[in-house]
């Protein structure tokens, strides 16, 4: 069936989209961003110099050339540590959004498949999860795990597998009872053969567009980790970081907030904006 | 004898997606005071249409484009909405097709009658509850004052119905519009419903534009009728001399599809596809007709 | 809606609580630090340590440590704060009103701005009103309410609006000696205005944060539920009785509407609850959501363990508190 709906229909009906287009144009330019930082900088991001602490950006009066968007309590140059912060927000991102969704995808499919006591407990614990308030347990999590980046990825998954259980669980069920389930069992292929090579496919639209919504929510959780630092190490910037940073100085420089809040919204709506294209153009079922 | 209702070759299109159906093709037809007039045809003839076009609720993808309709004199169809609204439930009336899901399942029978009484006779609530109560009674139902504080949920489909012509008959209209009101329930209670329709509308003098699909229905309740097809008129006239004594040949095969009550050995004959075929070229005939013109 | 339902929706609750137990403890009994360390001065002894551990019953095994811990939760007793050297119970009661009331001010919030943007959208469907509520909604729903907490000092600091506090509860120029906590509500009942009005003013930025993602989810549902209503035959017939749009919309479709509305509220709202953590924390604002970040930079175990324990509870009540409230909006539910 899918081989039938020809690929070209399904990108031609995404480059039409707008949201997908506008989302994924500018994840991209993130994406390059982040990954010639170091070129694209125009300063070391951790050089301080305490003759520009708190330079205003090009638009106000003492703006000082070369320091495009100012500079912060330390001296920093705001653009570059903006630059490299991309680095860590797009990592996280990426990184703790594929291990939730691993997670919450394998538990989903035995949970919706097997059914039985396996969807008893999986879905029992789902319930348990959800009883916890998400940002408390994570920033519970961290300070167990000890901070650092991969503290911070396995608090995401840990936390927000559930999201993918769920659904895919839903989903699995769903397609369980659809006829070319029960085609292949008749055929006697094996419940693992089936679930991977029957199930997972048809789940995968699904999973497209709620990884990128988890890539979003992946973003915000890091940045409110680091805001209450509880994150990377201090000398290497991130947006929720510089937010924190911005939080203490904001009588004395409020663009210090300012723009990692626009980085980090721009991101999250850039995100959401290519999970909902790609719900409208991805799956002819959510489609309808 | 000046008509009630006065509709004069009314044309009305569905627009939708930049395609335009002709639903109504000129259709003419007078509801004197006091009368009971049939309107029939089947599924997609426009029946529906006319008799929402009258109530002014027809959806907002139907254009009126040509024609005129007038209530006691008036001209309703491109009314302002608020002059509408008060000839609406005062003068206008509805009996709906659905009982089961025409009354709000979240108010209580009570208030969903006295809410049209205080709206349009300005009555107080203990007023409007009396008057409730009377109305319940004149449709037949027993312990009026426990149906006023139930829910739809805890009635049945014929007593629902009975509920939506007290509703109906709450404001003493001129011109009741009943859509289809017996095709939802058990034939039993069909004939029941009728009967009580009947008695309401000779107590009180309504006039009724009684839109059906069934002629049975039409030979015990009307007394005259107007045969839709396509949305053209096909034939009209007084209801006996139409059912004994057909004209078009549409309305005879309409007549032997029609099970009736007087005749219930009869056999049924649908109606000849090629008679539908013809009158339906016809229609597309009088489209570019008007068209071109 | 019977006793016997309410009673099976405590029960379910319970195996969900014990999990949540479980898992707390779990959790914080692989902290790698160590709380006492932390605790103590550099100048402490080792018998100083050590005394302070069988105090906390940080020494014994872990299954130990467990049945210890279940039979205290068991008794209501949440041992002693490490960090604030109280017992945690009383500590969290003592936060929990403020906490309370923010959340309430911001549910309040959020069904007021959904609502009126709902309503908003379906008088005027179709119209560019509608795609401004849609737009609308979209924008507020994808920014969470810490950034929307900061969006707002940043606000207020740039636009020198000095009338707007920022951080804490009540002005520091009023003297007001509580009995509770609650202060919104003592300050009404002992007619002390002057409190009333500086604690609102102070929990209007953080409850406004809380509220807008919550408030877009509302719009949300409640638009697509009342525009569903309003296709029924019952509004049909009411626009045959002649009442105008807007008594439409507020009359007939809105109690219909409102069943999956609740539903979706509901479980949004435990994500409030949860907001109240960081929202709290920004603005200096002493609930507990405050309280429990502060917990876990001094890894206070005890303290740590109550607080989410707490935030669990709250969830599982608001859960019930919505399947309860189905009953009173739709009577077909009621009897039976």
């Amino acid at each position: 069936m899918a081989e039938l709906a020809a690929p070209l229909p399904t990108w031609r009906r995404m480059a039409a989209n707008g949201r997908v287009l506008w989302g994924g144009g500018f994840l991209l330019f993130l994406a390059l961003v982040a990954l010639f930082a170091p070129l694209l900088a125009p300063h070391d991001p951790l050089e301080q110099d305490l003759m520009l602490q708190y330079v205003p950006p090009f638009w106000a009066e003492k703006a000082e050339p070369g320091f495009v968007f100012g500079a912060d309590n330390l001296g920093r140059d705001i653009l570059s540590r903006l630059i490299h912060g991309s680095r860590i927000a797009l990592t996280v991102a990426i990184v703790a959004a594929f291990a939730a969704g691993l997670l919450g995808t394998v538990l989903g499919l035995l949970a919706g498949y097997l059914g039985g006591w396996v969807d008893a407990v999986i879905s029992r614990l789902v319930d348990i999860w959800m009883a916890f308030p998400a940002v408390l347990l994570a920033i519970v999590l961290v300070a167990v795990l000890g901070t650092g980046l991969h503290s911070v990825i396995i608090a995401i998954a840990v936390i927000d597998w559930t999201r993918f259980c769920r659904v895919v669980r839903a989903e699995t069920m769903a397609q369980k009872e659809q006829d070319y389930v029960a085609s292949a069992v008749t055929i006697g292929l094996s419940r693992f053969r089936i679930l991977v090579r029957e199930v997972l496919p048809n789940v995968v639209p699904l999973l497209l567009v709620l990884l990128t919504l988890e890539m979003g929510i992946a973003v915000i959780v890091e940045t409110i980790l680091s805001y209450v630092g509880l994150s990377i190490a201090s000398d290497i910037p991130t947006w929720g970081g510089m937010i924190s940073a911005g939080r203490q100085y904001v009588h004395q420089a409020p663009w210090l907030l300012v723009l990692p809040i626009v980085c980090v919204v721009l991101t999250v709506l850039a995100l959401n904006a290519l999970g909902d294209g790609l719900k409208d153009t991805l799956d002819p079922v959510m489609r309808k | 004898m000046s008509a009630i209702l006065d509709i004069r070759d009314l044309h009305l299109d569905i627009v939708a997606s930049r395609r335009r159906n002709h639903i109504l093709r000129g259709v003419s037809l007078d509801v004197r005071p006091g009368e009971v007039h049939g309107l029939v045809g089947e599924s997609g003839a426009g029946k529906t249409m006319v008799g929402k076009v009258v109530l002014g609720i027809a959806p907002p993808t139907a254009q009126v484009t040509g024609g005129s309709v007038r209530f006691d004199g008036g001209e309703i169809t491109h009314m302002p909405d608020r002059a509408r609204r008060s000839l609406m439930g005062a003068g206008l009336a509805l009996i709906p097709q659905d009982p089961m899901t025409s009354l709000n399942p979240a108010r209580r029978i009570g208030d969903q009658i006295t809410d049209v009484l205080r709206l349009h006779l300005g009555m107080g609530a203990g007023e409007a509850g009396e008057r409730a109560l009377a109305l319940l009674r004149d449709v037949h139902i027993r312990n009026a004052g426990r149906v006023v504080r139930q829910y739809p949920h805890e009635l049945s489909g014929g007593m629902r119905q009975r509920v939506l012509i007290a509703i109906a008959f709450a404001c003493r209209p001129k011109l009741i519009v009943a859509d289809e009101p017996t095709t939802a329930l058990d034939v039993t209670v069909q004939r029941q419903v009728l009967r009580l329709i009947k008695e309401m509308q000779e107590n009180a003098g309504t006039a009724i534009l009684f839109v059906t699909h069934d002629l049975g229905v039409v030979a015990k309740i009307c007394d005259r009728v107007t045969v839709l097809q396509a949305g053209r008129v096909l034939e009209h006239g007084p209801a006996r001399r139409v059912i004994e004594e057909p004209e078009h040949p549409y309305t005879r095969a309409l007549m032997k599809a029609t099970p009736r009550y007087d005749r219930p050995g009869d056999l049924l004959e649908p109606v000849p596809p090629a008679l539908v075929d013809e009158l339906n070229a016809a229609a597309a005939a009088y489209d570019r007709e008007r068209a071109g013109a | 809606m019977s006793l016997g339902f309410l009673l099976r929706r405590l029960l379910l609750a319970i195996p969900t609580l014990v999990g949540v137990a479980v898992i707390v403890f779990v959790l914080l009994r692989i902290v790698p630090g160590d709380p006492i360390a932390m605790l103590i001065g550099p100048g402490a002894t080792p018998a100083d340590i050590q005394k302070l551990r069988e105090l906390y019953g940080l020494d014994r095994g872990l299954l130990d440590q467990f049945v210890l811990y279940v039979g205290d939760l068991i008794q209501g007793d949440f041992g002693v704060s490490i960090s604030l050297r109280q017992d945690v119970m009383e500590l969290v009661l003592g936060r929990l009103p403020i906490t309370l009331e923010l959340c309430l001010a911001a549910i309040v919030i959020a069904i007021l701005i959904g609502g009126t943007l709902a309503v908003a959208g379906v008088y005027w469907r179709g119209r560019w009103p509608e795609a401004g509520v849609d737009g609308v909604s979209g924008f507020i729903l994808a920014i969470p309410d810490f950034l929307w907490a900061l969006l707002f000092i940043l606000f207020v600091v740039i636009f020198a609006f000095s009338g707007l506090p920022i951080s804490g509860r009540l002005s520091h120029e009023i003297r007001f000696d509580a009995l509770t906590n609650f202060y919104l509500l003592e300050s009404l009942v002992r007619l002390r205005f002057d409190v009333f009005g500086s604690v609102l003013l102070h929990m209007l930025l953080p409850a406004l944060s809380l509220a807008l993602p919550l408030s877009a989810i509302i719009a949300r549902v409640l638009k697509s539920s009342l525009n569903e209503a309003m296709t029924q035959d019952y509004v049909l017939l009411a626009r045959v009785k002649g009442f105008s749009r807007i008594r439409i919309v507020a009359r007939e479709a809105l109690r219909n509407a409102l069943v999956p509305t609740v539903t979706l509220t509901g479980v949004q709202f435990t994500f409030l609850v949860g907001g109240t953590v960081l929202v709290e924390k920004i603005f200096s604002y002493p609930g507990i959501g405050n309280m429990a970040i502060d917990a876990v930079i001094n890894r206070d175990l005890p303290l740590i363990q109550g607080l989410v324990l707490t935030f669990a509870v709250l969830f599982i009540a608001v859960n019930l508190l919505v399947d309860m409230s189905y009953a009173v909006l739709n009577p077909r539910m009621r009897h039976g």
